[in-house]
């Protein structure tokens, strides 16, 4: 099977077509498993779509990225058992982000800080949606609601 | 034809007023004309959900035995410092007050995550609160020190009391200048990156009665998910600013006093709100109904968020040092559509005054007119109107210098 060479691999907030299975995670990589190229055993060996939401790797600490993974069947998940092994803890994402709506008012003030729109505003009523798909856990609405109605869990 | 408001009350008693708000009037006027709607009208209602900073409470606590007087003492509600300077028991907590080890801004941006606003909400949604004194004691209140929980039915009166409210248009925020700042209107990004704005527009109170004729001293009000009444203009009124053809006022102009019985309010419609790097406030639902007298009032009240226009402001240098100067005008609308364009510039827009919430107050007034259980009053006195020559000043600084021969 071809390495999907032309994916888009950098970081940007492109929405997968619903056709492949889609997955999204937070890796934490230990200090010494920083410099392996992890996403690219997953891209050659699972046959993975690795899009990079976010990344912060620095030399010794702790690294973490957030990813989109896309792929057939249970090669997303022989992937994530692949980084688990190699001792990269795997979290979910969804969980990390949470709108609480009944603290929400409706204001509209998360709308413009959020870079993915998965804070959204219908604008025929200004009624505030949460769309968790499109979160990559930026975390920049947080000190922008006045209201608490939105966490962040680092479960 | 011109109605009173007896008259009104009269039909809503009786189940027969016809009420719309501000939002369903305008296509009513446009439907049926000024002249027919005006006939059929009897109220438009209005609603808005900001923060709003000059908002607090007062308390009668009740006596301790033995008894204590907190009057001059130091008295914290949730380690809110409550202001005592009345007689014994009687407690005000301001809306932006703050604990004495709050963090404040010492780490940049501060949180402010629980003060004065917070107090109001947690008292109104019925929690305990911790109430801390300590007094000087006297021979007729020996007490010195207290520490006890209590809650909204515990208290003698409890009364929400507004110094200002409902501000009639307001100021659309933006940074020119090259770092993030935080600021009462939200975290603006640098060099105009993001705008915020802060009316609820076409059902905005004062936007829909732009001259005052009919709100005054004694209207009866939507207020906290209660009934409030209105006290007097606000503070900060300042009726005189330039205005559109329609009356309605290009800048902040009039404020509104409000006061109302806490315990018959809803913490939904009192919200403690945090501001990073600024403080804490509380969100206050105001809602005021509007008698269709007249035709002119009614059309007052069909203005739409096209008509409403709003001045955009740099919060990095102008409106720190109080210089007058706007970057521009927008209209409601557009600040509504998530864009505007300020000197040639896009920038997207982000609401702190919730819309939704502003229309459900509308209704919710509408529903209680409907229902009888609500009647108008008529005013006591008016506000200070655009001719009258009511002004806001800036403070004239004269510096204390030590008096001469005392080092």
């Amino acid at each position: 099977m071809g390495t999907p060479a032309g994916q888009d691999l950098t970081v940007g907030f492109v929405k997968q077509e619903p056709t492949m299975p889609q997955k999204k995670v937070v890796l934490n990589f230990p200090p010494h498993l920083i410099d392996q190229p992890l996403t690219y055993r997953l891209v050659r060996d699972y046959g993975l779509i690795v899009n990079i939401l976010r990344a912060r790797i620095s030399p010794n600490e702790w690294g973490r990225m957030v990813v989109a993974l896309s792929g057939q069947g249970a090669q997303i998940e022989a992937g994530l058992n692949f980084l688990t092994e190699t001792g990269v803890v795997v979290e979910p994402l969804a969980q990390e982000v949470k709108w609480l709506e009944e603290r929400c008012v409706q204001c509209t003030a998360c709308i413009s800080p959020c870079p993915t729109h998965a804070l959204q505003v219908d604008r025929s009523n200004l009624a505030v949606s949460f769309d968790r798909e499109l979160c990559i856990a930026c975390g920049l609405c947080l000190s922008v609601c006045p209201y608490r109605a939105i966490e962040m869990s680092f479960a | 034809m011109a109605k009173t408001i007896a008259e009104i009350n009269e039909k809503i008693r009786q189940g027969k007023a016809v009420i719309y708000t501000a939002e369903e009037i305008i296509g009513v006027v446009k439907e049926k004309g000024l002249k027919q709607a005006a006939v059929e009208v009897d109220v438009v209602t209005t609603g808005t959900f900001g923060p709003m900073c000059s908002s607090g409470a007062y308390f009668n606590m009740g006596h301790t035995r033995p008894r204590i007087k907190m009057g001059g003492g130091r008295v914290t509600l949730n380690d809110i410092p409550a202001y005592a300077g009345f007689a014994a028991v009687d407690l005000f907590v301001g809306a932006t007050a703050i604990a004495d080890d709050d963090p404040r801004n010492k780490v940049f941006p501060g949180k402010f995550s629980y003060g004065g606003g917070h107090v109001i909400e947690d008292l109104v949604a019925g929690k305990d609160l911790r109430l801390t004194v300590s007094a000087y004691g006297t021979d007729c209140y020996p007490r010195r020190a207290l520490d006890t929980w209590v809650r909204l039915t515990d208290l003698n009166e409890a009364v929400l009391f507004n110094m200002r409210n409902a501000y009639q248009n307001y100021n659309v925020a933006v940074n020119l200048g090259d770092r993030v700042i935080y600021t009462y209107m939200g975290v603006l990004q640098p060099r105009m990156r993001n705008a915020n704005y802060c009316t609820a527009g076409q059902l905005s109170p004062l936007l829909n009665d732009p001259l005052y004729r009919t709100v005054g001293v004694g209207t009866r009000i939507f207020l906290g998910g209660g009934v409030g009444y209105v006290v007097s203009h606000g503070t900060q009124h300042n009726p005189g600013v330039r205005r559109t053809e329609r009356g309605v006022p290009k800048a902040p102009a009039g404020t509104l006093s409000l006061t109302g019985d806490l315990k018959k309010m809803n913490s939904r419609w009192l919200r403690g709100a945090s501001f990073t790097g600024y403080g804490v406030t509380l969100t206050v639902g105001v809602g005021l109904p509007i008698p269709i007298l007249n035709e002119e009032i009614l059309h007052f009240t069909s203005v739409s968020d096209e008509d409403l226009i709003a001045p955009v402001v740099d919060y990095s240098e102008a409106y720190p040092n109080c210089q007058p100067e706007i970057l521009g005008e927008v209209t409601v609308a557009q600040l509504k559509s998530g864009e505007i364009t300020v000197a040639g510039k896009k920038v997207v827009t982000a609401g702190l005054s919730s819309y939704v919430r502003a229309g459900e107050i509308a209704l919710t007034l509408k529903n209680w007119l409907e229902a009888g259980t609500f009647l108008l009053t008529e005013p006591v006195a008016f506000l200070p109107t655009p001719d009258s020559g009511y002004a806001f000043k800036p403070l004239n600084e004269r510096p204390w210098e030590p008096p001469p021969g005392k080092i």
